[in-house]
């Protein structure tokens, strides 16, 4: 065998190995949390609004709901944050502006997420119990914070798509008379659109799955929201909070929980990549 | 190996006895009380780790309580109330009263903190106080002593349980029917959402396990459990006073 064949044959080796340590978390996961659904039955488990590991009840519905919220919640303030940002760095700043704002942007990704939650628990949390009441850990502040824990994501994937734009469109635009306003409106955010969506599914693919900062800003009752103000668990927070003491099905019952997590960022990854290929076409 | 809630303090002791005892290996390990008894059961462990008290089914072992601890009702410090019986929080915490003013106290919805299912404080707390009642779900979960203590000095609405030994001057311990969580109260049997930390053994311990045992029974032993916050139900007001800190 040639040296290059060795190599070549070393390096898939290698890439094969990265992807099988996937496979096994996968493996594991599934092959513990699997027998629980099977024994509780996927429709309570699924379904079931009682948490109560300790008497057999495993219903996860108030978590897949709790979820459901603080991603919505953190969306709501974090896409249209994270638009204006990159259509301001895109189309509105100086170049070297936007050079300076860059960056600042990109270590907003860099900070470690128990310093959101801190954050969150020493500023929002009071501000949000003082003055709206409720206990303030609460779906609100999660959502505020997680919002702008997306930020980056959304910034830095819209504004690539807007840069990828070819010039013709804007020229095309300005030369008819739009004016930039229009052209921004009109133009060049419907043809980034694809771009735009896909960096909102990574962003809510982050959301769903950041879990040390909402342990600490949610308050993680294992209850049916009822506003936002109210205190709520999601489904990385419920693995998070019980992993340390649980053992037998109640252990189980969060490896299923996980089962359940990675359903939903494998949809979402997917269709992340199904709409920016089909914006690509 | 046994009850995790023991095992942070049997670890502390091991290493304190191998310490003093060159060539004696101690190994402990967690999994639960009902674990640590089965593993004493089946000789897979010569020492097991109970924070509950044995079953009828049991009681063909041995337990011997090692040491104390008490649980406390915390409050924010300017709650008014001092003073609640045990089945008022019983129903404040199975949300049956929902409001402090329902007490006596300020017009404010009352904010629950309990800790997370599976831990040994939550169980013996669900056991000593709330019975056949459950812990509300709508209450905030928190997953350790430190960070319930943190929400009850936040928030002037909330209600929690922690550890004796970890009250301090950020929250308010409740009396309870009258009685003050206190040690003196503890070891004169008038304060009772106490649990005992287990030892079982299969038959009376011997060899080395006997040695172990009187090591912690002993006044270094106990000490150095106190100095965690823990109480020891010998009276000696020389080795109390650490805990009191």
């Amino acid at each position: 065998m040639s040296k290059e064949k060795i190599l070549e044959k070393s390096f898939l080796l290698i890439a094969l190995s990265s992807i099988s340590i996937l496979a096994l978390i996968a493996f594991f996961i599934f092959q513990q949390g699997i027998p629980l659904i099977w024994k509780v039955g996927l429709n309570s488990f699924l379904l079931g609004d009682r948490w109560f590991p300790s008497k057999e009840s495993f219903g996860i519905f108030p978590m897949i709901v709790g979820s459901f919220w603080v991603t919505l919640g953190s969306l709501i303030v974090g896409v249209p944050l994270g638009v204006a940002c990159a259509v301001f760095l895109c189309e509105l700043t100086l170049p070297t502006i936007a050079m300076v704002l860059r960056p600042m942007i990109q270590l907003l990704a860099a900070i470690p997420s128990v310093i959101y939650g801190f954050w969150g628990l020493i500023v929002l949390v009071p501000l949000i119990r003082n003055h709206l009441g409720g206990p303030g850990l609460s779906i609100l502040a999660g959502s505020l914070v997680l919002g702008i824990m997306i930020l980056p994501t959304i910034i830095s994937i819209s504004e690539d798509s807007l840069r990828a734009l070819p010039r013709t469109y804007k020229e095309g635009a300005l030369s008819l008379g739009a004016t930039h306003w229009q052209t921004i409106w009109r133009v060049l955010l419907p043809a980034a659109r694809s771009g735009i969506v896909a960096s909102v599914i990574l962003g809510m693919g982050r959301a769903i799955g950041e879990t040390m900062a909402m342990i600490m800003i949610l308050g993680n009752a294992a209850q049916l929201p009822k506003s936002i103000l109210d205190s709520a668990r999601t489904l990385t927070t419920n693995i998070g909070i019980e992993m340390g003491y649980a053992s037998g099905d109640h252990r189980q019952a969060l490896f299923a929980t996980g089962v359940v997590l990675f359903f939903i960022i494998m949809v979402l990854n997917s269709l992340a990549l199904f709409i920016s290929k089909k914006g690509r076409a | 190996m046994g009850s995790t809630s023991v095992e942070p303090f049997a670890e502390a002791l091991a290493e304190e006895y191998m310490s003093h005892h060159g060539t004696e290996k101690i190994f402990v390990q967690g999994g639960g009380s009902s674990a640590g008894i089965q593993a004493v059961r089946t000789g897979s462990a010569e020492i097991g780790m109970s924070s509950r008290s044995l079953m009828d089914s049991e009681k063909d072992l041995i337990a011997v309580p090692i040491i104390y601890d008490a649980i406390a009702v915390i409050v924010h410090r300017d709650n008014p109330l001092n003073d609640l019986t045990l089945d008022q929080i019983r129903r404040i915490f199975s949300a049956e009263i929902t409001r402090w003013n329902e007490l006596g106290g300020e017009n404010h919805p009352i904010t629950l903190v309990t800790r997370e299912e599976g831990s040994g404080t939550r169980e013996a707390f669900q056991k000593l106080i709330m019975g056949k009642k459950e812990i509300s779900l709508s209450a905030l979960v928190q997953d350790s002593n430190g960070a319930i203590r943190q929400v009850v000095a936040d928030d002037r609405n909330a209600i929690g349980y922690i550890s004796l030994g970890l009250v301090n001057d950020r929250v308010r311990a409740l009396k309870i029917d009258e009685i003050e969580a206190s040690v003196e109260n503890v070891q004169h049997h008038r304060y009772r959402i106490v649990r005992p930390f287990l030892f079982i053994f299969k038959s009376d311990p011997q060899g080395l396990a006997k040695d172990f045992l009187d090591y912690i029974l002993s006044p270094a032993g106990q000490k150095l459990l106190i100095q965690e916050g823990l109480i020891s139900m010998n009276p000696n007001p020389e080795s109390q006073k650490v805990a009191r800190r």
